[in-house]
């Protein structure tokens, strides 16, 4: 019984940084319609960012927080006028394809420069033991940090001037240009931070586990997963998603053999799409 | 008109000889994981092959009757991904006049690729896919220099039991077709040596977060793990276990821990064994060639890294090669083969000979594997050789908890 709830708590403290990964790609399809996909590269960059950061200065990899995050913020600015803003206003498959083209091109870099090798941050924090059961530092630490960064989220969007801004472009584009929201500017910050939050939970989950150029994917897919669960353009819902998605993990595991964990979240993924379009924690639409 | 015409004609004829293949060299294809989770692995492969092919080069060649051979390789990445091995053999074999080949790396990339090299009637001297499958197809051009994957856990079993004959274990393995095997017959290797198994789980290989299967080995109360997969997969795994506390006596993970870069993981390697087909520490007596010593010593001069095991086999199969073209002298692929199936010599790397039995052609039937664990020597890291006692480089510390003092 002790190792079902260990599984679990477990299972949501590794959700909540699925979940933040989440929020960035729920953030830019909420506000602009538009589907990233260099996410999964984006927490990639995270990842070999604190890794080298790391190395090279010898600090905690959450003193990288900062820096990744400001550099996540650029960087996204420079990919909203490269791949997304000429795409505005045209069929989603564009901006769908052109943001696969940079990801292909980030990939085709990295793997130039890296390879393919396993990267590991060696963190040693005590954990919390309950009985013989573990909860490593770094997963409470991750969790911990996912949850503030989804605050001071949620406290931007709705109680500063740009985060409402953000809002009213979301909810509808034309009238807020009409009275006067600086659209362009709006929608160059909403990629920003998206890659921004994108490249934190980069950060974090190179402290959980060990990393390659090509795990993106892997996170990309839990991304989509946490978002259709907890609703397109709905960042709250996303760390919602995230937390309900490790609770599954954590749940399901002990009792069937692991190599099935994956088919059940998929079978879920597409009783979700269907019984629930808007995800399961959908808030009203435009309610970013 | 007439002077165009000239001048084409005249062009085809000194540009004919360029179609023609080189005279003067031997041409080997394979594909090698430059890219995606076999990377690590792959790339002490395909260095074993170029160690090789550098050392064949600067002696002159391969020697075939009294002609000398340079010899050339043509290469591809397969990005680890099985599906690409078959075109890229085809390729190799078809376009780039490949007339040997030499294996890509793991067995789900070697089964398909050997498919091709039978077709073609092409010999293939496999050193990176112990599976025994491909084997017992009635293949005739292919051999396998390395132990192969039912005897990979058999010295972990062993070890294990000298140390707790009624050991709980967990196996907890990748679902590859490799890992699939060895751990087939460690099972079966296990309960006859009277250990008791209390958990058997295998797990996608593209696992990164083992946290709900280690909760689940802690509730098994297994004292020993046995299994992993390749490196990534393996790497992770080791890494959470520490980080958990799983608090085993025993973890044997296959073939990440072989690899010098599991030292990255720091005090989450301690203790771990792994069974290993070669360590810088053996000393067989070779009967030809460099020994370990001088091979690790020129290996670590060209790569500014040591051998790791995939390496000393991939070189092993240039070796073998080299020896059989010579022996037959000739480069036709069915004196070549019946010139391998006569192999029986030792190197460094160990004893290599071939079972000719049609139920098992081209299988490795006299190579030896050892075990090897990471310990702390002087304040460092790094892998001893632990059993069989015969060949030990050090003592085997049980339980793991005990290497960390």
């Amino acid at each position: 019984m002790l190792g079902i709830i260990a599984s679990i708590i477990d299972g949501v403290l590794v959700g909540l940084v699925y979940g933040l990964a989440a929020m960035g790609l729920t953030l830019i399809w909420g506000v602009m319609n538009v589907i990233n996909l260099t996410h999964g590269a984006m927490i990639v960059a995270g990842m070999f960012a604190v890794f080298l950061l790391v190395q090279a200065l010898g600090i905690t990899p959450y003193a990288a927080l900062p820096p990744v995050l400001i550099g996540g913020f650029v960087v996204g600015i420079l990919l909203y006028w490269i791949a997304v803003h000429r795409m505005i206003g045209r069929p989603p498959l564009m901006s769908l394809l052109s943001t696969f083209a940079v990801n292909l091109v980030l990939i085709g870099v990295g793997t130039a420069i890296w390879g393919t090798a396993l990267f590991n941050i060696d963190v040693s924090m005590p954990g919390l033991s309950i009985g013989r059961y573990t909860f490593p530092g770094v997963h409470i630490v991750a969790a911990a940090l996912a949850a503030v960064m989804a605050c001071l989220l949620y406290l931007f969007l709705h109680y500063t001037r740009l985060g409402k801004a953000m809002r009213a472009v979301a909810n509808n584009r034309e009238a807020a240009e009409l009275v006067g929201v600086p659209t362009t500017r709006v929608l160059a910050l909403s990629v920003g931070i998206g890659v921004a939050l994108a490249g934190v939970s980069g950060t974090l989950i190179a402290t959980l586990f060990p990393f390659t150029l090509l795990s993106g994917d892997a996170y990309q897919l839990k991304s989509f997963l946490v978002t259709v669960l907890g609703g397109l353009g709905n960042p709250v819902g996303a760390l919602m998603g995230g937390m309900a998605l490790g609770l599954l993990e954590g749940l399901v595991t002990p009792f069937v053999p692991v190599s099935w964990t994956l088919v059940i979240e998929f079978a879920l993924f597409v009783v979700v799409l269907i019984a629930f379009p808007a995800g399961v924690f959908a808030a009203r639409r435009g309610a970013l | 008109m007439k002077l165009l015409s000239a001048i084409i004609a005249a062009a085809s004829i000194v540009a004919t000889p360029a179609f023609a293949a080189e005279p003067d060299t031997i041409t080997i294809g394979f594909t090698a994981s430059r890219t995606g989770p076999l990377n690590v692995d792959s790339t002490g492969q395909e260095r074993g092959y170029e160690f090789w092919r550098d050392e064949v080069n600067a002696k002159g060649g391969i020697k075939v009757g009294d002609k000398q051979y340079q010899v050339k390789f043509v290469s591809y990445d397969d990005q680890s991904v099985g599906g690409r091995v078959q075109q890229l053999y085809t390729r190799l074999i078809n376009q780039d006049r490949a007339q040997f080949l030499f294996s890509p790396y793991s067995s789900g990339l070697v089964a398909p690729a050997a498919i091709i090299s039978e077709q073609y009637g092409k010999v293939m001297i496999d050193s990176g896919g112990a599976e025994e499958k491909p084997f017992q197809l009635g293949n005739k051009h292919l051999f396998m220099v390395i132990t192969s994957a039912s005897h990979y856990l058999s010295g972990a079993v062993d070890a294990l039991k000298s140390k707790n004959p009624h050991a709980k274990v967990a196996l907890i393995y990748s679902d590859d077709p490799f890992s699939k095997t060895v751990l087939a017959a460690a099972r079966e290797q296990a309960k006859a040596a009277g250990l008791d198994v209390v958990l058997d789980e295998s797990y996608a290989p593209s696992t990164t977060d083992f946290g709900p299967i280690v909760n689940k080995v802690i509730s098994s109360n297994a004292e020993a793990l046995l299994g992993g997969g390749h490196y990534s997969d393996g790497a992770t795994l080791a890494r959470q276990l520490h980080d958990q506390k799983a608090d085993l006596k025993w973890i044997s993970i296959l073939v990440a821990p072989a690899d010098d870069k599991f030292a990255d993981l720091g005090a989450a390697a301690l203790g771990v064994t792994v069974p290993s087909q070669w360590e810088l520490q053996v000393s067989y007596k070779p009967d030809f060639g460099p020994t370990t010593q001088e091979f690790a010593k020129a290996f670590q001069a060209k790569f500014k890294a040591p051998p790791d095991y995939h390496s000393a086999s991939g070189y092993t199969s240039g070796v073998v090669l080299e020896r059989a073209i010579e022996k037959a002298g000739s480069l036709d692929p069915a004196k070549v083969t019946a010139a391998l199936d006569a192999t029986d010599f030792t190197t460094f790397f160990g004893h290599i000979k071939f079972a000719t039995d049609p139920g098992h052609h081209g299988l490795q039937s006299a190579h030896q594997m050892v075990l090897a664990q990471w310990q702390k020597q002087s304040g460092k890291l790094g892998r001893q050789v632990v059993w069989p006692s015969a060949a030990k480089s050090a003592d085997l510390i049980y339980p793991i908890a005990a290497a960390s003092q």
